[in-house]
């Protein structure tokens, strides 16, 4: 197969490149400022696109459009916003994700993201580091054990978050498209009902054309002042500069951010927030899952280009 | 109940405070640093003692108390009560049982993911604006991975339900097997450092275990294992946890307690493999309160000579 030109779009991990270089002819989109030229020189072999999250990293409309021997883009996500998925349907390629293998960390970070934010971890971590504990005590901070978290998208990670926020005796209710029959949470036939009856809301859900600012002023505003978001789902769920000012004016209780509108840029004003805990979308990128996904984005080609029956595909 | 005399040794509450002052004749023990004096003129008043986890009623001050009744701890540990001296001078002693379960067990595990997650130090990178510069790095999965608790008490047990949650199989070390207990038991606090991925330490602080996390059981966690500290200081060797993390014979640790608390060794700051927490683990607003009207309750209780609500000795 060293013969199969395989377009990496971004560098976002060192084992998968390793895998795909030894399997095939690898190309490293990052490596040509030049893409017109490149295009010019390889398209012609490459016939698969490995791509990811990141801003411009994606299968769009012009990447798929710029390779004619594409057959298949295989996704190192789970989350397919980053691909036109219709485009790739009426031109034939397929398209493979990567489900389940990252679920636990995704959830296990939503966790996190909450402890870390109501108990205000790393801000007592902050303050042990600087000192201040020489000098009095900490504040005191919210409990997590019983309260109300509302989940934004029962698929396989809501799902997960949900079994662990049992074990901290949380009632669950949840929103999505649809009402699911077999579920024993509580479910909310509108966003905004979820907010106003939850204490701490969990976006969950894919990112499409329908849940775009799904978070918006009006949830916000339901959620309420001693209400929590935790965001672990992508940024453009929510209308960032309203959260922004929900927080600033204190009308949030507080956040937990993995994911932002515009990653990597954050907005500035939340620097300021002792409130707001941020990480850099970090939610599937422990070793362990890496690997695994890698490992399943390696095997989708493999079974592709041995006309084997894909592994995880979407399309 | 006015007139009688109640000291409070550390300003752990101000809902606290409040309430004995409404109901008692509340003496703060921090505004006066002339102990001696103090202890000379008011002693007679005093039948009361509310004290915590930074400062108790020990030998010392309980001699100086000869109308001493009872001693009511704001907390559930019970290290920084002579309970010995109590019994003998009949002595009543209660503590906040129950009410800290969950938040202490909720911090554990909030201890834990920020720990191998590196959440902090996540946060303190975005902060930093190192993330335009390039991605984080890889951390540690938590799912699945072996959890080993010293002390299968309400704490240890709360920390155990929510670990499984994750997957995790648990292990535990006490000092007797627990027959009804579905975890696995290890007979020394060693084998079960072997086992395990993850050690927390959740036991209560005792002569007995004292420095149970030493040299020895760090070894046995090895590079790649991760101490969990929500116990006491004292149950942790410091010096050899602090050396063990620096030479990267721990993987990580997430600690919030320290032997000479409030100070924490410095060379833990350098590191970004540490969690380290001012002593927050019944800290929230809701348990305080609770652990508060606990004491009172007991308290009332007593001086109505009605049943203590949660009476140790």
């Amino acid at each position: 197969m060293e013969a199969i030109g395989v377009l990496m779009t971004y560098p976002m991990s060192s084992y998968l490149e390793h895998e795909l270089d030894r399997r095939f002819n690898l190309f490293r989109l990052w490596n040509f400022p030049h893409k017109t030229d490149f295009f010019n020189d390889h398209a012609a072999s490459i016939q698969a696109v490995v791509a990811s999250t990141q801003a411009g990293s994606g299968a769009d409309r012009e990447l798929i459009d710029s390779l004619p021997a594409l057959e298949i883009v295989t996704s190192f996500s789970v989350g397919l916003d980053n691909v036109d998925l219709a485009y790739c349907k009426e031109k034939g390629v397929r398209v493979t994700n990567t489900p389940d293998v990252l679920t636990d960390d995704v959830a296990d970070l939503a966790i996190g993201l909450i402890l870390a934010t109501l108990r205000r971890i790393c801000e007592s971590d902050r303050f042990v580091r600087s000192g201040f504990w020489k000098n009095g005590e900490f504040r005191l901070t919210t409990k997590l054990s019983g309260k109300k978290v509302g989940i934004l998208g029962l698929g396989r990670i809501g799902t997960a978050i949900a079994k662990r926020a049992e074990s901290f005796n949380c009632s669950i209710s949840y929103h999505s498209r649809s009402e699911k029959p077999d579920s024993k949470y509580k479910y909310f036939p509108t966003v905004i009902q979820l907010a106003s009856n939850c204490e701490i809301l969990v976006v969950a859900c894919a990112l499409t054309e329908a849940t775009r600012h799904i978070i918006n002023r009006e949830v916000i505003d339901a959620l309420g002042p001693k209400g929590f978001v935790v965001n672990i789902g992508r940024g453009a769920h929510i209308d960032e500069p309203e959260l922004v000012s929900a927080l600033v004016e204190g009308r949030l209780a507080g956040a937990g951010l993995d994911v932002f509108e515009g990653e990597p840029r954050v907005p500035e004003e939340l620097f300021g927030l002792d409130n707001v805990v941020m990480v850099p979308h970090v939610g599937s990128s422990t070793v362990e899952t890496e690997n695994a996904m890698a490992d399943l984005v390696v095997g989708n080609l493999e079974a592709h280009f041995l006309k084997k029956p894909l592994l995880t595909p979407v399309v | 109940m006015e007139a009688i005399g109640v000291l409070m040794t550390f300003p752990m509450s101000s809902y606290l405070e409040q309430e004995l002052d409404k109901r008692f004749n509340l003496f703060r023990m921090w505004n006066f640093p002339q102990k001696t004096d103090f202890l000379k003129e008011n002693s007679g008043s005093i039948r009361a003692v509310v004290g915590n986890a930074n400062v108790g009623a020990d030998c010392e001050l309980i001699d100086s108390l000869p109308h001493l009744e009872i001693v009511s701890s704001f907390s559930v540990g019970l290290d920084k009560v002579d309970l010995g001296r109590c019994k003998e001078k009949g002595i009543r002693v209660t503590n906040t049982p129950d009410v800290l379960t969950e938040d202490v067990a909720d911090l554990a595990i909030g201890l834990i993911l920020a720990t191998l997650r590196g959440i902090c130090e996540c946060d303190r990178y975005v902060r930093s604006g190192l993330w335009k510069k390039g991605d984080f790095k890889l951390t540690t999965k938590f799912s699945g991975k072996k959890v080993g608790i010293i002390g299968l008490g309400r704490i240890g047990t709360a920390i155990a339900k929510r670990a499984e949650a994750f997957n995790c199989p648990i292990s535990y070390y006490s000092r007797s097997e627990k027959p009804d207990s579905k975890y696995k038991y290890f007979p020394s606090v060693v084998e079960l450092a072997s086992d395990c991925d993850i050690l927390i330490v959740a036991c209560p602080l005792t002569e007995a275990t004292r420095h149970i996390i030493n040299r020895e059981v760090i070894n046995a966690l090895g590079p790649k294992g991760y101490l969990i500290n929500i116990g006491r200081g004292p149950h942790v060797d410091e010096p050899e946890l602090v050396s063990a993390l620096v030479e990267g014979r721990l993987a990580g640790a997430g600690l919030d307690v320290f032997e000479h608390e409030p100070h924490v060794p410095e060379e833990l700051f350098r590191l970004d493999n540490v969690v380290l927490l001012p002593h927050v683990g019944s800290g929230t607003v809701e348990t305080r309160n609770a652990m508060a009207d606990l004491v009172v309750g007991n308290l009332e209780a007593h001086f109505s000579k009605k049943p203590l609500l949660t009476p140790v000795v």
